[in-house]
């Protein structure tokens, strides 16, 4: 992997992860109260630089193998998960990852959501909200930088990759005050799962004792091959899901679709602008008391 | 303090196995079965992990999908 690969696949992979986290902030900030929410990403950065400092001469203490063994088994892990919300999306089995809509669902439920503060934090709801938030979405971004960086012997770049990226969005969140929701998250998030998975499966063999045909070179074979594997996956699952809706009366499909017509849902296609109109408004969703697992940061 | 134990677990079940454990529990067992071959049979199963992760994306797809 050169130093562009490795420098592109972390910023994408990052820049995704900042998204899903400004989103939370946004809706704890505008809705609640800024202070307590800037409480909450202040202490949440220290955790995460404390794990950072924790983890990172730690990593120096495994021998290679161990280390690409564990680091493997997580990338492809991670990796699959990516890959199955990405397909599942594209493919209309599940809502595309709406920023909006998951910033309108935040704004209601910390509307609905009573005052009170605690430990000296003015608003305790608007604090935990962007603690776990930015606590959550930071720790697959250090993970990701210091895995990929450490692997390749740049930490530095991996690093540098990672806070362009989270430098990137919060710039474009603070000019929108809004959340992004224009980002082309899923094919993104397809991209990121693909390398995730391909560099995972690579390492975790080696670690486990493989010596791959044509060493490094091996990654050109497995990084198309799995994305091959997953455009056939969503290809497939159109399909099905096609054949079920004609087989269904429409008004049940109406009813029991979960994404109608996903347009957007084409994983090459869904590029735009990065930035979007404000979508302050408050919402007839449900106030939910906290993220649905779906829009959980991963 | 269990109660603290039980949501710390959570979570880190919840940051690395996620919605499915399907796809973990391939990936180790591949990985296990690689190792196996290698040190033990001489094999250099390259080949065993990359089937095995494709086979978990399926099975966990076809689980989502049988779900919704």
């Amino acid at each position: 992997m050169n130093s562009a690969a490795l420098f592109l696949t972390v910023f994408v992979a990052c820049a995704v992860e900042a998204v899903e986290a400004l989103t939370i902030i946004l809706a704890a900030g505008l809705t609640r109260e800024w202070r307590s929410t800037f409480q909450g990403m202040a202490v949440a950065l220290v955790v995460l630089a404390i794990v950072v400092a924790a983890v990172g001469p730690a990593l120096t203490l495994f021998p290679l193998w161990v280390l690409r063994l564990l680091v493997g088994a997580l990338l492809a892990v991670f990796g699959i998960m990516w890959l199955r919300k990405a397909i599942l999306r594209a493919s209309g089995y599940k809502g595309l990852h709406d920023e909006a809509g998951i910033y309108e669902r935040q704004v209601a439920a910390a509307r609905a959501a009573s005052a009170g503060g605690r430990f000296g934090v003015r608003d305790w709801y608007a604090f935990t909200l962007s603690f776990k938030g930015v606590l959550l979405e930071g720790l697959e971004v250090v993970f990701i930088a210091i895995t990929f960086g450490d692997n390749q012997g740049n930490l530095g770049l991996a690093a540098l990759a990672a806070a362009a990226a989270v430098l990137v969005i919060a710039g474009v969140g603070i000019a929108a005050r809004a959340p992004l929701a224009r980002v082309p998250e899923n094919a993104m998030k397809f991209a990121v799962g693909v390398m995730l998975t391909s560099f995972g499966t690579f390492w975790g063999a080696e670690g486990a004792g493989v010596h791959w045909p044509g060493t490094d070179a091996a990654l050109l074979v497995i990084i198309p091959a799995i994305a091959i594997v997953c455009l056939a996956y969503t290809a497939l699952l159109r399909r099905t899901r096609a054949t079920i809706q004609a087989d269904v009366p429409p008004q049940a499909a109406a009813a029991s679709s979960a994404e109608p017509a996903p347009a957007g849902a084409t994983l090459p296609t869904t590029t735009g602008p990065t930035t979007t109109g404000p979508t302050t408004s408050p919402t007839a969703e449900p106030a939910a008391g906290s993220l649905t697992s779906e829009e959980m940061p991963r | 303090m269990s109660r603290w134990l039980r949501s710390f677990g959570a979570f880190w079940y919840d940051f690395v196995i996620g919605d499915d454990w399907r796809g973990a529990a391939v990936v180790v067992l591949a990985l296990a079965l690689t190792a196996l071959l290698v040190h033990a049979a001489g094999v250099n199963a390259w080949w065993l992990l990359p089937v095995g992760v494709i086979v978990a994306l399926g099975w966990s797809l076809r689980h989502a999908i049988k779900e919704s």
